[in-house]
């Protein structure tokens, strides 16, 4: 039952949601999605809001100390495969990211994002104190507010990505801390780290961002969506057959919902006519990304969907081969060109697969500093043709400061490849600049590709209340279109290293070459030119200096 | 004379633009020997481009050109070819005027040739063995390897050269206010052409017959006069670029660059790999001292050769192209074009094989060892190390024995050719 906290600081609410979708590969892609939502403002002065309930206390207070507006920041093990899966529900790169939006008051927005990674590293178990400002950029364009706010001076936005970062046991349990119910009861249960990380691709994330509560957007209430995506290969976890449980997949099955959720729904994608047991007659459809997909919704907050055992596993069996994919729309890909450790060239690929249609992208490219960018070398060519982007906002790296950030509004023209190439020089860097692991190489984070892709099928822009988690998290504006975010690999590049068991030797011998100069130049500078007499042998100067004494003339 | 410069003029212009024709325009762009980060090409073209997409090409960390340079290059970037390619034939000029400064100098000789033992004329030049030194300078120049790599690599080493050789050109021809305007510009570009005031200042005051007395006026009048003008020229070209850009960023940019060395790029200098391993706690402290190793000889050397700025100005150029802190090949071609006007002093020198062997291998090894690092992988940093350490080990080693030479020289001329000791037999000459 729901419990309703009646007081001055507003109603929370609570409601979780599991949405598994078998894969044209035979993978099967589980996403859980986590929203609270808090009728409360962090933001203001008067009172600091003290009483937590469902919300977690310590995402509320980093919130209220940053004036943060929006905060996303996701975990990824893996790559997500855009053209053997879809389009994910969320994407992400892999690795770690970071992205906030910062309130408008904040006065020292560097200061505060340097605290803030170092606070978020604490409470995800992270190293996001790596981030700092040799890897952050601030996008003019591509990362604009999910939630509500109209202030777009990218001065307070701050983006970071460490490419580098594992995830692990380590931070998916302080994450599942964060939710309501911990790991005890409702969805939650189902996330056991030994199933989760042996998968193609593990990402979980954390969304915190200003909503409107109803159509007329009279209220505002905070939402925090923790969404955790997991694609289940079909032979490593699966045992080659295309047959997969919730037991399989989790090793647990589900027996109640979380009591404190207002709605605790499974969906499961039957689009293409699975084989589904328990049956349901629960029926929704929805279209996401473009797509109309008819789900079977498990009801979690009734008792008969456990049926008689008290425990839900929910069993998916493809049917002989299902129908073709829908190939997604938009595809990138990134890889490096060249050869030696002078120079290279970046080449980006981004596929537009829409039969008929053309549409603009905005491609955000992060590069670091070390690798030293020539934006004349820049070229933007689809189907062997040049491509002029229409807007370029570029802005050069500063040794050891920023890094390189390069925006670019690309039209592409329909079902084409446009091939996006720069030149690059790689740097020498001082030995103590390196890593303990220098020749693993040097990593440079994935390419945002954002769109408003044409759609297909025309989108839903209603706003209920009880729409499926999945289909709200990005807003719709438009029927014709939905927005997609794509992320291409991250790169692997190798940078020139020193001897790094030389820098006694090398002083020595450079300043004795200096050192040589200086000896010749002093030698002929401070001398002069005399005729050589010989010295006399060492008996004939003891025989002269007896002389002398004596006062008798000396030998010559 | 007129004939064979024709000639040699025709060979080093067809030679280079052959080259600028050829595939290997663009191998030699990126030679690390060939180019450096303050004067590459590709950089100049990138600060054209950042300029065009209306960021300051000062924003980043790739161009460290002068904003004068910008300017010249954003009119001639279509023909940039043919400003590379006249810009050596400015070095030729000094040559020309080499002749007349001898000649200068021969009338100085003769007025106190009655001083001079009569054993010392075969030290002193024929005008037949000077009318040959222009011809021998422009050859030394003009189809020295270095010359002309740096030349179709289009590094703008090439046009500062020019400069530098104006500068020259103008002080000997005894204009102090084209000579400090033209150093002004010179410093300006890259900051050690600085040292070189000394030696034009000596020059001009030898020339107007000064003793150089720090106790008398006159002395004082003249220097103060040319410092005026040298500070005030640099004072305008300052204002100009600042003017031009709107803004103090291009100080950082090109001459904290210069001094701070944040750029580790491999070249034929001492400071990439010194800084590359330095210790950080010892990083300022070494930086110091090696931009203070360019400067401090300047005074001693004017004392030494007070009576001699020609060569003074030799070894300031030498000394600046050893430890400055980006050298490049096109900067070693520039005193190396002078050592014709010093034919006379081959008698003299004590290793000059040693040294062309070394300059000689290591040229050519150069190339071999990068390759080996970078490419192939079977080296490592250490390999090309080696070789700039003994190139620049060559080039201390000529110039000081040019230096010996020299100094010599002029002993054997106050003192005569064949010494004698003092019970007749024949005496050698040691440094005491």
């Amino acid at each position: 039952g729901l419990v309703f906290l009646s007081s001055e600081f507003g109603v929370d609410q609570f409601q979780e949601e599991l949405v598994i979708r078998p894969l044209h590969s035979g993978d099967i892609y589980a996403s859980f999605q986590f929203r609270t939502l808090w009728d409360t403002d962090f933001l203001q002065e008067r009172q600091k809001v003290s009483h937590y309930r469902l919300f977690p206390k310590s995402l509320g207070q980093v919130l209220s100390k940053f004036s943060v507006r929006e905060l996303h920041i996701s975990f990824t093990q893996g790559f997500w495969r855009t053209m053997q899966w879809g389009q994910p529900f969320i994407p992400s790169p892999p690795g770690a990211e970071l992205w906030v939006w910062f309130h408008d008051t904040v006065s020292d927005v560097d200061g505060n994002w340097k605290e803030l990674t170092n606070v978020l590293s604490g409470i995800f178990c992270a190293s996001l104190n790596f981030i700092d400002l040799t890897n952050t950029v601030q996008p003019s364009a591509s990362f604009k507010p999910l939630g509500l706010g109209n202030a777009t001076d990218h001065r307070f936005l701050r983006y970071a990505t460490l490419p580098r970062e594992i995830v692990c046991t380590e931070n998916l349990t302080p994450w599942k801390k964060l939710l309501p119910c911990g790991s005890k009861a409702g969805l939650s249960v189902l996330l056991k780290s030994e199933k989760l990380f042996h998968s193609s691709f593990h990402s979980q994330a954390v969304h915190i961002r200003p909503v409107c509560q109803d159509e007329q957007c009279t209220s505002k209430a905070w939402e925090l969506r923790q969404t955790l995506n997991v694609v289940f290969d079909l032979y490593t976890s699966g045992q080659g057959k295309k047959e997969w449980s919730l037991f399989k997949m989790f090793s647990r099955t589900l027996t109640e919902a979380c009591p404190l959720a207002t709605s605790s729904k499974v969906y499961v994608d039957i689009t293409d006519n699975p084989e589904l047991s328990p049956a349901t007659p629960l029926l929704s459809q929805a279209v996401v990304l473009g797509d109309r997909r008819t789900y079977s919704v498990f009801d979690l907050t009734r008792a008969e969907t456990f049926g008689q055992l008290r425990s839900l596993n929910l069993l998916l069996r493809w049917k002989g081969d299902s129908g073709g994919m829908l190939r997604p729309l938009l595809h990138a890909e990134r890889y490096v060109a060249g050869f030696g450790l002078q120079t290279g060239e970046i080449h980006t690929v981004i596929y537009n697969n829409h039969p008929y249609r053309a549409f603009p992208v905005l491609l955000m490219d992060s590069v670091p500093w070390y690798l030293q960018l020539y934006i004349h070398t820049l070229t933007v060519t689809s189907k062997s043709r040049d491509n002029k982007p229409s807007y370029i906002h570029y802005q050069p790296a500063k040794d050891r400061h920023r890094p390189h950030l390069l925006e670019m509004l690309i039209q592409l023209p329909p079902h084409s490849m446009t091939e996006v190439t720069v030149q690059f020089e790689r740097a020498l860097l001082k030995w103590t600049e390196y890593t303990p692991d220098p020749n693993h190489g040097f990593y440079v984070g994935s390419s945002v590709v954002s769109a408003l892709v044409p759609s297909m099928v025309a989108m839903n822009t209603n706003f209920t209340q009880d729409q499926p988690l999945f289909s709200s998290f990005v807003p719709v504006k438009e029927e014709s279109s939905y927005f997609v975010r794509v992320y291409t690999e991250p790169l692997l590049v190798n940078l020139p290293t020193p001897d790094f068991s030389m820098p006694y030797n090398v002083i020595c011998l450079t300043c004795t070459v200096v050192a040589v100069g200086y000896g010749s130049f002093y030698n002929l500078l401070t001398r002069t030119f005399q005729v050589d007499e010989p010295s006399l042998p060492l008996a004939k100067r003891l025989a002269n200096l007896i002389r002398r004494i004596r006062g008798v003339p000396l030998l010559a | 004379m007129a004939a064979p410069l024709t000639l040699l003029l025709i060979v080093a212009v067809t030679i280079r633009a052959v080259l600028f024709r050829s595939s290997l325009a663009e191998l030699i762009s990126e030679r690390v020997e060939v180019v450096s980060p303050l004067n590459a090409w590709k950089r100049v073209v990138e600060g054209l481009a950042l300029l065009d997409l209306g960021v300051s090409p000062y924003s980043g960390d790739v161009f460290h050109e002068t904003p004068l340079m910008i300017y010249l290059f954003h009119f001639t970037v279509d023909y940039a070819e043919i400003v590379f390619m006249v810009s050596p034939y400015f070095v030729d000029c000094l040559s020309c005027f080499l002749a007349p400064l001898d000649r200068f100098r021969k009338q100085k000789y003769a007025l106190e040739s009655d001083r001079y033992p009569a054993d010392c004329l075969e030290l002193l030049r024929s005008p037949k063995e000077m009318f040959y030194i222009p011809l021998k300078v422009a050859m030394f120049y003009l189809l020295n390897p270095f010359t002309i790599l740096s030349c179709v690599a289009k590094s703008t080493c090439g046009l500062n050269n020019a400069i530098i050789a104006l500068f020259i050109f103008c002080t000997l021809k005894g204009s102090a206010l084209l000579s400090g305007i033209l150093l002004a510009l010179a410093t300006y570009q890259s900051i050690y052409p600085l040292t070189l005031f000394a030696p034009a200042l000596l020059f001009f005051l030898q020339r107007l017959y000064i003793p150089v007395n720090l106790r008398r006026s006159s002395f004082w009048f003249f220097t103060l006069q040319y410092a005026f003008i040298y500070v005030g020229s640099l004072v305008v070209i300052t204002g100009l670029s600042f003017f031009l850009l709107g803004s103090w960023d291009f100080i950082p940019s090109v001459y904290g660059f210069i001094f701070s060395v944040p750029d580790l790029t491999p070249n034929i200098g001492l400071f990439w790999y010194f800084f590359a391993e330095m210790f950080e706690h010892f990083r300022l402290f070494f930086i110091c001292v090696f931009q203070i190793n360019v400067f401090f000889y300047t005074i001693p050397l004017s004392i030494k050769l007070k009576e001699h700025p020609v060569f003074l100005i030799f070894m300031q150029i030498a000394i600046i192209s050893i430890f400055k802190s980006y050298p490049t090949v096109g900067d070693v071609a520039l005193y190396m074009a002078f050592l014709p006007a010093w034919s006379h002093l081959y008698r003299f020198l004590r290793n000059i094989f040693l040294v062309s062997c070394v300059l000689l291998a290591c040229s050519a090894l150069f190339p071999v060892l990068w390759h080996l690092w970078i490419y192939a992988g079977s080296a490592n940093s250490n390999f090309y190390y080696a070789i700039t350490l003994l190139f620049n080990f060559g080039q201390i080693l000529l110039v000081s024995d040019y230096f010996y030479a020299y100094l010599r020289r002029e002993h054997h001329l106050i003192h005569g050719l064949y010494l004698k000791k003092k019970d007749g037999t024949e005496a050698t000459l040691v440094l005491k």
